[in-house]
This record gives C-alpha cells, sequence and structure tokens, in this order.
C-alpha cells in the first residue's frame, strides 16, 4: 500500500477514478498485506480442511496419527460415513439428518408468513397503537431465549404435546418472529406507497394487494430471512436438548452429534465423519444463497 | 409435517377470507388486527408470559414451591463456582466481540478490491453457517491432547506444532483459565465473518470522491486508515460490536460439546442448563437466565442510541 501511485500523476484525461483493478494491483504490490490476508484464510479454513481429511481416513490411521500424515500416507475409505449411518454402531445419523429436516421446513414457513402478515399491518395499515406494538416487538427480539424456555417446557406439558415436533415447531417460530416482522417491515417501508394506492384505487383490497403487490417485491427479503431461520434452526442446540432432548425420535442432527461428541470423544471416526454430514445442508445451502443470506444481513445490522 | 403444515394453511387461509370481507377506512382497523393476530398471540404465549413467569420463578428455592426473595441473586455473587462463572462471562464478552471484529475489519480492508475477493470472502464467512456444535468437534480435534510417550503422536494440530517446536504437550482444554480463552476462540473464528461482511459493506459504502481526494492529497495506507476508514465505519463499528457481545452472551452450545463446562469453563448461558435441567435448581437456572436479560439490556440500548446518534447526524 505505496502512496505513490503512478496513476495520480497521469492528467486525468481518460479517468479521474483509478478503476478497480489498478487499485487492487496497488495494494497487492504490498506483500505484506497479502501475506496477511493468506495468513488469516488458512487459519480460517485449516481447522475444518482438517476434520474433513480425517473423516475419509481409516480409523486406526485417525487414531494414531495426524491428519497431516495423509499427504505422506494418502488412505482413504468411506467406512466412517457408512458407520455413522448404520444402525448398528448406535449413532444412525440418518434418522436424525430426517428429523432436522422435518424441523426445520415448518419453522422457517411458519414464522416467515405470519410475519409477512405482520409487517404489512404495520407498514401499510394504520391502527390505534400501531407505534406501541411494534416497539413492544421489536424489543421482544432482545429476549433471551434461556427465559422462556422452562415456562414454556410446562406449557408443552400441560397441553401435552411434549416429545413431538409441535413443541420444536412453536418455539422456533415464536421465537423468529421479532426478527422476522422487524426486517419485513424494513423492505416493506421501501416499496413506493405511489404502488399500494393505485391498487386501492383499482378497488384491490389488502388481501389481494398482499398478495399481488407486496408478495412479489418481497420475494428477495423473504429469501434472506428463510435462510436465516433455515441456518439457525439446522444449527440449533439449545432448544432442541430442552424439547427435544427426551427422545430420539424428533431429536435433530446437532443433537445426536453432540451427545457422540460427549460420549465419544475419542471416537473421532465417528465424530468427523458425523460432523461433515450435519454440516453439508448449511453450507450447500449457504453457498447456493450467498447472496440473499448476506443481504439478510445487511439489512439486520447495518442501514444504508 | 404435512399435517402441520396443511392446518397452518387453514388457519392462514381463514384468516385471509375474513379479512377479504372487510373493505373500506373502517375495514382497514379489522385487517390490521386479524394480520396480526397469530403473531402477537404467539409472542405473548410463547415470549413475554415465559419471560415474566420466569423472573417470578427467579425468587423461588430450588424445588420452586418457597419465595426466597433475592437469594438466588447473592448466590451467583456469591458462591466461588457462580463466581468463576460470571468471571469466565466476563472473558468471554469482553474478549470475543473486540478480536472478532478487528479480524474481520483488518480482513475486510485486506481483501477489498482484490481479484479474489468473493473467494477470500467465502473461505472466513464459511464458519457462520456451521453448527456451533460441529465448530466444537472442529475444535476439539485440533486441541486434541495425547500423553506425551515415546511412541505416541499427536493428532491434534495445536499440541503437534509445541511438540514441533519443541515442547511438551498440553492438555489444552483442561488446563485453567487458558481453556476458556481456547473456547473462545472457536466463537471468534465463527464471527470474524460476520463482523467482516457487515464491516466490508460499510467500507464500500465510503464515497469515492473523499477516498480520491485524500489520495490526491498523498495520504499514506495508515493515516487513510485512521483518518478516513474508520470515522467512515465507526457506527458499523458499533453495531458489530454490539451484536457479537449479545451473541457471545447466550453462547451455550460450544462450552457444552467441548468441555461440558468442566474444568472451570463454565459460561452464564451453560450454567443456566446445567443449574435448571442437571443440577435440578430451577430457581438458581431462572435467576441465570434473567441475569442474561439485564445484561443484553444495556448492550442493546447502547446500540440503539449510537445508532440513532449516527442517523441524526
Amino acid at each position: 500500500m505505496s502512496t505513490s501511485t503512478p496513476l495520480t500523476t497521469t492528467p486525468p484525461l481518460v479517468a479521474d477514478k483509478p478503476s478497480a483493478s489498478s487499485v487492487a494491483k496497488k495494494r497487492l504490490s504490498s506483500p505484506w498485506a497479502s501475506i496477511a490476508a493468506i495468513v488469516i484464510a488458512v487459519l480460517w479454513t485449516l481447522p475444518t480442511f482438517g476434520l474433513l481429511v480425517s473423516s475419509f481416513r481409516p480409523e486406526r490411521a485417525i487414531k494414531t496419527t495426524g491428519w497431516w500424515t495423509f499427504f505422506s500416507d494418502p488412505t482413504t475409505t468411506f467406512e466412517n460415513y457408512s458407520k455413522v449411518f448404520g444402525e448398528e454402531g448406535g449413532v444412525n445419523l440418518a434418522a436424525f439428518f430426517v428429523n432436522s429436516l422435518i424441523i426445520c421446513i415448518p419453522s422457517v414457513l411458519i414464522p416467515m408468513s405470519i410475519a409477512a402478515l405482520s409487517a404489512y399491518a404495520f407498514a401499510w395499515i394504520k391502527f390505534p397503537g400501531r407505534n406501541v406494538l411494534f416497539l413492544v416487538i421489536f424489543a421482544l427480539q432482545i429476549v433471551p431465549l434461556q427465559v422462556t424456555l422452562i415456562p414454556l417446557l410446562k406449557i408443552f406439558v400441560s397441553v401435552d404435546i411434549t416429545g413431538t415436533f409441535w413443541t420444536l415447531w412453536l418455539s422456533h417460530a415464536t421465537f423468529a418472529l421479532p426478527l422476522a416482522i422487524y426486517l419485513l417491515h424494513n423492505f416493506m417501508r421501501e416499496i413506493p406507497a405511489g404502488l399500494i394506492e393505485a391498487a386501492r384505487v383499482d378497488g384491490a383490497g389488502h388481501v389481494s394487494i398482499f398478495f399481488k403487490v407486496m408478495l412479489p417485491l418481497l420475494t428477495p427479503a423473504l429469501a434472506a430471512f428463510g435462510i436465516f431461520q433455515f441456518l439457525w434452526v439446522w444449527n440449533d442446540l439449545l432448544v432442541a436438548l430442552v424439547f427435544a432432548g427426551g427422545g430420539d425420535e424428533v431429536a435433530p442432527i446437532t443433537l445426536q452429534l453432540a451427545n457422540l461428541s460427549g460420549t465419544r470423544g475419542t471416537a473421532w471416526h465417528l465424530l468427523s465423519a458425523g460432523a461433515f454430514v450435519s454440516i453439508i445442508v448449511p453450507v450447500t445451502v449457504f453457498l447456493l444463497l450467498q447472496r440473499y443470506f448476506v443481504r439478510g444481513l445487511l439489512a439486520g445490522s447495518v442501514k444504508g | 409435517m404435512l399435517a402441520a403444515l396443511l392446518l397452518f394453511a387453514a388457519v392462514m387461509g381463514v384468516i385471509l377470507f375474513i379479512a377479504g370481507r372487510f373493505g373500506g377506512k373502517r375495514g382497514d382497523k379489522v385487517v390490521a388486527y386479524l394480520y396480526l393476530l397469530p403473531a402477537v398471540l404467539m409472542l405473548a404465549v410463547g415470549l413475554v408470559y415465559p419471560g415474566l413467569r420466569t423472573i417470578y420463578q427467579s425468587f423461588f428455592d430450588a424445588a420452586g414451591s418457597s419465595f426466597i426473595g433475592f437469594d438466588n441473586y447473592g448466590t451467583i455473587f456469591s458462591d466461588k463456582d457462580q463466581l468463576t462463572v460470571l468471571r469466565n462471562t466476563v472473558f468471554w464478552v469482553v474478549v470475543t466481540p473486540f478480536v472478532a471484529t478487528a479480524i474481520g475489519l483488518v480482513y475486510a480492508i485486506l481483501v477489498d478490491k482484490s481479484r479474489f475477493e468473493s473467494f477470500a470472502k467465502a473461505l472466513i464467512f464459511l464458519p457462520m453457517s456451521i453448527s456451533f456444535v460441529a465448530a466444537g468437534v472442529i475444535w476439539k480435534f485440533v486441541y486434541e491432547y495425547r500423553p506425551d510417550q515415546g511412541n505416541v503422536k499427536q493428532i491434534g494440530l495445536v499440541n503437534q506444532l509445541i511438540v514441533w517446536l519443541g515442547g511438551k504437550p498440553v492438555q489444552l482444554l483442561i488446563e485453567t483459565p487458558l481453556n476458556t480463552f481456547l473456547l473462545i476462540i472457536v466463537m471468534i473464528w465463527i464471527q470474524a465473518g460476520f463482523a467482516m461482511t457487515i464491516l466490508s459493506a460499510a467500507i464500500k459504502a465510503i464515497p469515492d470522491d473523499i477516498i480520491e481526494a485524500a489520495r490526491l492529497d498523498g495520504v499514506n495506507a495508515w493515516s487513510m486508515f485512521r483518518k478516513i476508514t474508520l470515522p467512515s465505519v465507526q457506527p458499523t463499528v458499533v453495531v458489530v460490536l454490539t451484536t457479537i457481545g449479545i451473541g457471545t452472551l447466550k453462547v451455550f452450545d460450544i462450552v457444552r460439546t467441548m468441555t461440558g463446562g468442566n474444568f472451570e469453563t463454565s459460561v452464564i448461558a451453560n450454567e443456566f442448563y446445567r443449574q435448571t435441567f442437571n443440577a435440578d435448581n430451577q430457581g438458581l437456572g431462572a435467576a441465570l437466565a434473567v441475569l442474561l436479560f439485564v445484561l443484553v439490556i444495556p448492550i442493546v440500548i447502547y446500540n440503539v442510541r449510537s445508532l440513532r446518534r449516527s442517523e441524526a447526524s
């Protein structure tokens, strides 16, 4: 990052702004900056890479030598993966994997639609108590889950739905609402009022405005929230432990992985393969929909 | 699952159907309340009531039967184990946000406008999509220890590095208070990507003409960072710091997966779970949860205030 660039001394006939590539070249000309960036990138990738390599090494090799020996002795096997999916190992990850999917889908769709309706009301309908109610819901974002779990568990016991997916669907959906309403409300406010007024003049009611005008425009926001919520629910352990901790029938993959990690600290062949099975879905979602995910992040944290 | 989705769709259908019957100005109010009904109902039953109930419960004893005033809170601030929990939580909340944000900011600047920007960013960002449990497993492996004997080889990277450098392998996750900081590294590893993404967007939002003017003035890289980049992204830095701070306060999975809170590594969020479900002390568990809530509030207020200030200016 030197200060004397030949670019600034050329007469500004062609372009008065340095192009992105010229700035990049200049930056890369500072070797320290590049080295620092590469060091951070390597540090951030290495732990995951090590476990990934391990998951394909034979059990004996994992337990006796470091994963870096792989480069001098590259023996690979799929045995760890077949073991974590197998019934006899007691790991049976496939069932938990399916449970995670069953938990996730309604836990994303339910709060998404409920929040979209509420956000619409907050953004486009005037009614008494609007500001106060919105403020309350906004403030509810800061309630830590821990505060709600025990009373919620008691409610679930009293209506007799413990040990079913309902506990997870309902609680995940509820916990997501404050953020979802806030995010979707922000997006909706940016839609020009003229669009809605025009629709109203044409005689459209709130239901058809919601479906015909709002929803199509809201797709990116819904996608952003959806990915957020999906990752959050897929990766959750606390809610799962409290509400699905009792039985394996409804437990998600994170719970089984945590159990493995607790009871079999040394079963690295199972743990490494298991961890990667649990990572596949969120990482795929992340890589495919990165754009929306980042957009959701930015909408939630910084303005402008 | 299908049954749940169908039932849910039916409820939504009824709401929309009723809403469709109303028109005109007066109908607006009805529609608004109908649209809000499911959300308000769920939040009241699932968040507000349980929250209040837990606050109430925190004034009761372990069995939840007799009122003991502020005794549970007294325990948190006097019991030796609980004080360790508080100390660890302070370590977590002080170290994680600052280190993660600093790394995120530096990295965002380093890769900004470089040829590999999006790939480089994805590498740092990827841990964000991994569960804390999986992250815990990944790092437990990095920290893995094998006893120091002639024919035993280390399989954890950190201990191997220590051995290569001529040291003796350390039981990293048992050594106090080193283990708490090793757990904090995991959280930093996850959160740096978040900081990087948000700050990168803020850096890109700095107007080109300001940067160009500074460049023409012959400002060097360091003063560019101090006089232009940092002041421009400062409000965003506050948001990132506080967001990570709040997330860190609530973190539980990392501690539980990696040490189970043993060897003096417990934090408030983990202790809540342990007291409530393992030690069967619901009163103390509730008090810990309430404390968590109380600790989050000032961070949020600070966040909202600084956001207001930056919007006003």
